[in-house]
């Protein structure tokens, strides 16, 4: 396997920090072996790494295990309220596009009850980074089903197994025409952190889907693509312009067998080729993984456009060229007036 | 219709009469025409000497077709004008307003008690409109509003240079259409001056006002140009962030067009994104401010009390319309004062203040900015439907220094922060934007401990918080100007009143004083806090009634805070109160 991901842009260097700048004075209150633990230590290497002041990084919360996130990061944050983080980031960045904003929040937090905002957040590219913590359960109020548990999944709310199908978050993503778009989990460590540089440098809205582990009330969900024995044969990581290449040894490959991906040795001459800017590749890729084929990892889409904010700022400037500077009184007083003499 | 009544509004205007306006239309945008509820009326009163409201009984009617004719004719005194559109009143448009078979009101009689010219003026127009051949059949007919503002103009001796001149600005793309319904509104004026039908013509001399500039503004577009104002002076730049929804929807489109203050607009996803990204404009260190009407005030609920936890500034527009849930969105009404005061959950108080008039949305709108960033707290503005589509003249500011002062400050420089202290007189906590070094915290909705701001759950610090959230609002009480009694200073009634029942009640007593009642009135624009006056001026009266378009608010916040026995004036049938109504409840009570 080859974890790598496609060279960034270089980042502008500011002050050196350190993953110790970042660690705020608060306690972690997560349960011992969640899989949050490895994401926070691997933000916190990233946030050093960003290039920006540390006092420009806001990390934005909604409510859940994921949404303390916060409290343990020394920069600014905003724990806010079940599934608005994407909405009050959005805020915050038109508000001042000089600051990095980060989204953090789990499945049920922005593909239940923020699903809406998710969608439009995306679709707008604001330049923010969200970060989806996907543990397939309900943590904080102890274990009922997700938007993305299982059909058939038995929890407290469902003790006869969910009868609502799952969503497929990157699929989401792609089709709310998200600019970028990525998978990572918990435990990779080295992938996590490219991946976050990577959207970091990507300018516009960044959704990345964390497979993260809910080590109490679903534990092992995503041991097949994640643990050491089974990823090899079970997740593939996407390389822009590399084909697929996957398996123990690097002896598989993925081609299409007309709109269908199918395994294939090493060495095929119609190797499936990594594509960032192809949507419909990227769509493709969305849906694979299980049966046979290996889950996707990486980044599944990287597109230019403008940003939201950016296209704001640039209304403003050619309305101050056409209209003129801001004259308050002139405002006031534009329209039929008239005078009232003694 | 609504283009018709604003064209004569600003030609009133600008001779110099004092005016009010009531446009009252249908929420559908293209009603079935004809019908009962598809009548879209434009009400406007003008005068030589002030007045409040846009009248009671309209001493002239335009009825273009039956159903309008159905609709208002209950609302004319004995002996009123009406000019009715003959043309109209085929069999058809009669069936549509609900006349029985072979009933036409032009022609039965019924209309003998009043002064009826009922005038063809779909044909009239089609035939002045004769020379224009390059417009079709219906675009000509389109014009015969215009006529009957031509006749209109006549009646009150009104010059239509002011109309032409929009007409022409209006379709400069068109100029075929500006000329025909320029030589329709000339062709309306010259048959009253032609017909010996017409034998009265009226002049309304320019009321006597305050020297100055003036100019007709609507409710909306002053809260609007009030909340860039106060971005201007404070030097911030305004962020709005809302969903289009009526009555509420044209401040966001004013606000739209002020790009060059730097104002930000945000057409958000759903009420619940335009209150959280106006959230996060204001931690990011924005003037922020959202706006909607009831519904969506309601979806905005939590996350008002997220603003409220965190304190930050945040100004909060509800332009409120009949209720509940849906009601009646595009009637007024005064039904969500209890909303604003406990909409939430928790206990989460928020200052409320509350327009008078159309022109008074503007220092509304400044004021709300004043002390959502002076105390640190979200700030609701009850503005309503009535207020917010009616039009009055306003003096303008002369300078600049006519504004009051918007002062921003935000928290800077290394050290230790203390993210909840606060400022001994206001209880404000800091601004700290994001972006400054030295400073940085986290803030949420978990309750947070006093001074470090650290999430706590201690029951002592919760009854602190919940005190200090409480006497912050407290403290605005402060700076509220004394109540001034309109009418009598003491006696026997008092009139308790807010929002836009102000021009009613104010012409209500000054009618009951004339006639020797001891009435007085008393306008709060302050609701949370009350002015401080407030208990003092009504133990002056032996008794005091709340006039509001409710079944009984403030009367309800008034008892259970002061324990007086209030009587409740309200109405809740979607429209404004009328003067008689008021005058009529006043007989009643203070004789």
């Amino acid at each position: 396997m080859n974890p790598a991901t496609p060279p960034s842009p270089p980042l502008k260097k500011a002050a050196a920090l350190t993953k110790k700048d970042f660690v705020s004075d608060q306690q972690v209150r997560w349960c011992p072996g969640c899989g949050d633990y490895a994401i926070l230590n691997s933000m916190q290497h990233v946030f050093a790494e960003l290039g920006v002041p540390k006092e420009d990084v806001v990390v934005i919360s909604g409510i859940g295990c994921a949404a303390r996130f916060p409290y343990y990061i020394d920069s600014y944050g905003f724990h806010t309220i079940h599934g608005r983080a994407p909405a009050l980031a959005t805020g915050v960045k038109v508000a001042n596009p000089k600051l990095s904003v980060w989204v953090v929040g789990g499945d049920g937090d922005m593909l239940s009850i923020g699903g809406n905002h998710l969608l439009h957040a995306l679709r707008r590219n604001v330049d923010i980074k969200i970060l989806c913590f996907d543990n397939r359960i309900y943590g904080l109020t102890k274990g009922q089903t997700s938007p993305t548990s299982e059909y058939g999944k038995r929890t407290g709310t469902t003790p006869l197994g969910s009868v609502d199908r799952p969503v497929n978050p990157i699929s989401i993503a792609l089709a709310a025409e998200a600019t970028f778009v990525a998978r990572t989990a918990d435990v990779f460590n080295t992938h996590l952190r490219e991946v976050m540089l990577a959207a970091a440098a990507h300018k516009g809205s960044a959704f990345i889907q964390i497979l993260q582990n809910c080590v109490i009330f679903n534990d092992g969900a995503f041991k097949d693509v994640t643990e050491r024995g089974h990823r090899e044969e079970n997740a593939v990581y996407l390389e822009h312009q590399k084909p697929l290449v996957y398996g123990k040894d690097d002896e598989k490959v993925i081609r299409m067998d007309g709109f269908k991906p199918v395994a294939a040795a090493a060495g095929d001459a119609d190797a499936l080729v990594h594509d960032e800017t192809d949507s419909a590749l990227a769509y493709m890729l969305s849906r694979m993984g299980g049966d046979g084929l290996p889950t996707p990892m990486g980044i599944f889409r990287r597109q230019e456009h403008p940003t939201l904010e950016s296209a704001m700022e640039r209304q403003i400037r050619a309305a101050r060229e056409s209209e003129g500077e801001p004259d308050l009184m002139a405002l006031l007083h534009s329209g039929d007036t008239w005078e009232v003499k003694q | 219709m609504q283009i018709t009544g604003t064209q004569f509004t600003n030609t009133a205007a600008l001779f110099g009469n004092d005016l009010a306006t009531f446009p009252d239309y249908p929420a559908e945008i293209r009603a079935p025409a004809g019908t009962l509820p598809g009548v879209s009326g434009f009400q406007v009163q003008f005068s030589s000497a002030d007045i409040y409201t846009p009248g009671d009984e309209p001493d002239v009617l335009v009825a273009m077709n039956p159903a309008a004719l159905k609709v208002n004719l209950h609302t004319l005194p004995k002996n009123a004008i009406v000019i009715a559109d003959a043309d109209a009143f085929d069999r058809r448009n009669l069936q549509k307003a609900g006349y029985p078979k072979d009933v036409n009101p032009l022609e039965d009689g019924s209309l003998d008690g009043y002064r009826l010219f009922a005038v063809p003026l779909t044909s009239r127009t089609e035939t002045a409109l004769s020379p224009f051949e390059a417009l079709s059949v219906r675009e000509k007919r389109r014009c015969k509003n215009f006529y009957a503002l031509g006749m209109a103009y006549w009646l009150f001796s009104r010059s239509f240079d002011n109309t032409a001149g929009w007409l022409e600005k209006k379709f400069k793309k068109r100029p075929e259409i500006a000329q025909a319904n320029i030589t329709a509104m000339k062709a309306g004026y010259a048959f009253c001056d032609a017909s010996e039908e017409f034998q009265v013509q009226y002049d309304v001399a320019p009321a006597p006002t305050e020297p100055g500039q003036y100019r007709s503004i609507q409710g909306n577009q002053a809260l609007a140009y009030g909340l860039v104002a106060a971005s201007h002076q404070a030097g911030v730049p305004l962020f709005y962030g809302s969903y289009p929804i009526t009555p509420a929807s044209s401040v966001l489109e004013t606000l739209a067009r002020l790009k060059r203050f730097g104002v930000k607009t945000f057409q958000a996803e759903d009420e619940i994104a335009a209150v959280t990204s106006a959230i996060g404009a204001a931690f990011a260190g924005a003037i922020a401010a959202t706006g909607s009407s009831g519904p969506g005030i309601a979806l905005k609920g939590e996350a008002l009390g997220l603003a409220l936890m965190v304190e930050l500034p945040l100004v909060v527009v509800n332009v409120q319309r009949a209720g509940p849930s849906t009601g009646m969105p595009t009637k007024t009404e005064q039904s969500d004062l209890m909303q604003a005061m406990y909409g939430r959950n928790g206990e989460a108080p928020v200052p409320i203040l509350a327009p008078q008039s159309p022109s008074d949305c503007f220092a509304i709108g400044f004021e709300a900015v004043r002390i959502a960033t002076k105390y640190m707290v979200p700030v609701f503005i009850l503005s309503d439907g009535f207020i917010a589509n009616g039009a009055e003249p306003w003096r303008l500011p002369e300078s600049l220094e006519d504004l009051s002062e918007v002062s921003v400050s935000y928290r800077e420089g290394n050290g230790t922060l203390e993210p909840y202290s606060r400022d001994e007189e206001t209880l404000a906590r800091p601004w700290v934007k994001p972006g400054t070094p030295g400073l940085e915290h986290r803030i949420g909705g978990l309750e947070k401990q006093n001074l470090t701001g650290n999430v706590s759950y201690d029951p002592a610090n919760h009854r602190l918080m919940t005190e200090l959230r409480e006497k912050k609002v407290q403290r605005v009480a402060s700076e509220i100007p004394d109540l001034e009694v309109h009418g009598a200073p003491e006696g026997d009634l008092l009139l308790v009143a807010w929002g836009s029942t102000y021009g009613a009640c104010r012409q209500a007593v000054s009618a009951a004083v004339a006639n020797g009642l001891k009435v007085g009135h008393v306008h709060l624009r302050h609701l949370n806090p009350f002015p401080a006056n407030l208990p003092e001026v009504m133990a002056r009266f032996k008794r005091v009634a709340c006039v509001e378009i409710n079944s009984g608010q403030l009367a309800t916040l008034l008892r259970a805070k002061y324990l007086v026995d209030v009587h409740v004036l309200g109405k809740v049938e979607g429209q404004p109160f009328a003067v008689r109504e008021v005058l009529t409840h006043i007989q009643e009570l203070a004789s």
